[in-house]
């Protein structure tokens, strides 16, 4: 463990700029057909993006695909078979969006109707554009990060957590990468890199992350 | 209005708010942002400019905001058209559309256009974009409900639209069939402001008692202009079926606009079918009526929005934010702000209206369960902190 880095976390917040793509699916064979054409960024607004978003305005489960088809569409099957897909096992985006498109075929070949919407909403395909923001705030220690890390803008955890293994590519979350690398904190770097934002949302990923610090700071040692 | 600095905002915004946009604004600093719109007063969009431009300036932002002037001719013709985007059967002649254009260009000559980006608020001065200088982005900015526009209203509006550099709606479902891009931004409150901001007993008490509002039973409160797309004739419908059971007083509250001269038509309809019951009390209040509106929120047991069409509405997040449940059609924006069995009700007829106000009204544990959601939902999607960084953001994007 050291006592200060060498580099500091500079810390990031981040807001979405969200692009209606006039993509309406009204059943569920069009929003495969769809889902084939849209970008990636897409993909993303729909499933790691709902974090971003009220708990409320999200739905029942965690990604939009899974909400459209089990209130929607009022096809639970469908909506369970989504719900359970966990953005944070696809290393590429790519791979996230042929999952989904694999579920929804292999559900469409078992039944003879295909679904649609009656009553509810047509599912509408946006994407977003995640602009990156400095905040200025850099922690060199871990009392500091962890300081830093309770009066943060939830964007920055989001950034940080997600961001920064979907769409810039990096191997670990920001947090665990720091961390790990530069506090020599591994155990606690695998704990905070174990953490799931899709099963408790951000607030809860930030008060986990916030309750090992303290951990490892009245132990004085790593976990 | 009171002048209020961002600093302000951190008692009332998510935690790191307010850090946040000042990092964001950064990006953004000594950029021109203009907005264009049709009425100085009255209506949220109004409402929340006046607010939004100080506090862009504040932040370095060059802000300004231009209003387009019209004669009653020109008022009656947007207000039809705007009827028969929102789905209305309206009939738009050649000499309505002359009255249009014609005001519009008159405007682009009086008016200072330019602007790294120019938001042209609502189809009033959507022509402006016929006389736009030559550097700066064009954004259109729509806050009514175009999800079932009359065709022939729609064609003649998106001839103007399709040569802007992109616009922005409210709702997913509002979007159109377009070449250019298409943001969602939904629209926001104040929670400083004179309609939002919390009020102490004395100011209640006082305010209801100049209206002449008993606060002895159960209060239900549409505001809104007198509009029919708002139905203010199904809310009497609904509280008469909801009177039988439950003894309550009714409330229609009404602001006018200075482009609304419809109003004056359906306030006389309202009035007709309110008769002389004096449990219902219909307040026409003008645009500056915030203090009363905000002590009618605070007052209400229950809020209804029973609109057949909306934009947004705005009234909505104005009620949650005073932790009250909302009954509400369910049209426009007023299905994202009332997430059912959580911060209120969207129903579909009067009788869906007046079956969930007397649930409510049977289950007051329910009523303040609802309205804490209600609050802290608004909290996070609905105030103007996030609508400014949603403005901030398409700024450094679009002008990058």
């Amino acid at each position: 463990m050291r006592e200060r880095a060498e580099v500091p976390f500079e810390f990031y917040g981040c807001i979405e700029l969200r692009r209606l793509l006039g993509l309406r699916a009204e059943t569920e064979k069009q929003l495969v057909g769809f889902l084939k054409q849209v970008s990636l960024d897409s993909v993303c607004y729909h499933t790691h993006g709902s974090l971003l978003r009220h708990r409320y305005r999200v739905g029942v489960y965690s990604n939009d695909f899974a909400t459209w088809a089990a209130i929607q569409v009022r096809d639970r099957v469908l909506g369970e078979r989504l719900a359970v897909l966990d953005p944070i096992d696809f290393v590429a985006l790519s791979d996230l969006r042929e999952r989904i498109i694999s579920v929804v075929t292999d559900h469409l070949k078992s039944i003879t109707v295909v679904p649609r919407v009656v009553h509810g909403e047509p599912f509408e395909f946006i994407e977003s554009w995640v602009v990156g923001v400095p905040l200025g705030i850099g922690a060199y220690t871990l009392e500091d990060f962890r300081k830093r890390l309770s009066d943060l803008d939830n964007s920055a955890i989001y950034y940080h957590a997600v961001e920064a293994r979907v769409r810039l590519e990096r191997k670990r979350n920001d947090f665990a990468a720091w961390l790990g690398d530069s506090l020599d904190l591994p155990g606690l770097a695998a704990r905070v890199e174990s953490l799931d934002p899709y099963m408790g949302g951000l607030e809860r990923l930030r008060s986990r992350m916030l309750a090992y610090c303290d951990e490892v700071l009245s132990r004085g040692r790593d976990l | 209005m009171t002048t209020v600095s961002l600093d302000d905002y951190r008692a009332v915004a998510p935690k790191g708010t307010v850090e946040f946009l000042r990092c964001l604004a950064q990006r953004a600093r000594g950029r021109t942002f203009l907005h264009v719109n049709s009425t100085r007063h009255g209506g949220g969009v109004a409402e929340i400019l006046h607010r939004l431009l100080p506090i862009m300036t504040e932040l370095g932002v060059d802000a300004r905001w231009e209003v387009i002037k019209g004669d009653a001719a020109f008022y009656g013709v947007t207000k039809a058209f705007h009827n028969a985007l929102q789905g209305q059967d309206q009939a738009i002649t050649k000499e309505m559309l002359d009255v249009y254009a014609a005001t519009n260009t008159a405007n682009a000559r009086d008016l200072s256009l330019e602007g790294d980006l120019v938001l042209i608020h609502d189809p009033q001065p959507a022509p402006l974009i016929e006389h736009r200088p030559g550097k700066g982005k064009w954004v259109w900015r729509c806050h009514i409900d175009l999800s079932n526009p009359q065709r022939e209203a729609w064609r003649l509006l998106r001839k103007y639209v399709a040569r802007y550099d992109a616009a922005v709606f409210s709702l997913p479902r509002f979007a159109k069939r377009l070449y250019i891009p298409q943001f969602l931004v939904y629209p926001s409150i104040d929670p400083l402001s004179e309609k939002n901001r919390d009020l102490c007993e004395g100011e209640l008490n006082g305010t209801l008692e100049r209206l002449g509002i008993p606060r002895d039973k159960p209060i239900l409160l549409q505001v809104s202009r007198f509009d029919r797309f708002k139905d203010p004739i199904g809310v009497i419908d609904a509280y008469r079926l909801v009177k039988r059971h439950k003894d309550c007083r009714l409330i229609l509250a009404g602001g006018g606009a200075d482009d609304d001269p419809e109003g004056a038509a359906v306030l006389a309809e309202v009035r007709e079918a309110a008769g002389t019951d004096p449990d219902i009390h219909i307040l026409e209040l003008p645009f500056s009526a915030h203090l009363e509106i905000n002590a009618l929120q605070r007052a209400a047991t229950i809020v209804l929005q029973k609109s057949l069409r909306e934009g947004f509405g705005l009234t909505v997040a104005e009620a949650l934010w005073k932790g009250k449940p909302v009954v509400g059609g369910a049209a426009g924006g007023i299905t994202v702000q009332v997430i059912y069995d959580v911060t209120g009700y969207t129903v579909n007829s009067v009788e869906g209206a007046a079956f969930r106000i007397r649930y409510l009204l049977n289950n007051p544990d329910l009523i303040a369960k609802m309205g804490e959601a209600g609050r802290e939902y608004v909290r996070q999607e609905f105030l103007i902190t996030r609508h400014l960084a949603d403005y901030l953001t398409m700024l450094i994007v679009l002008t990058k």
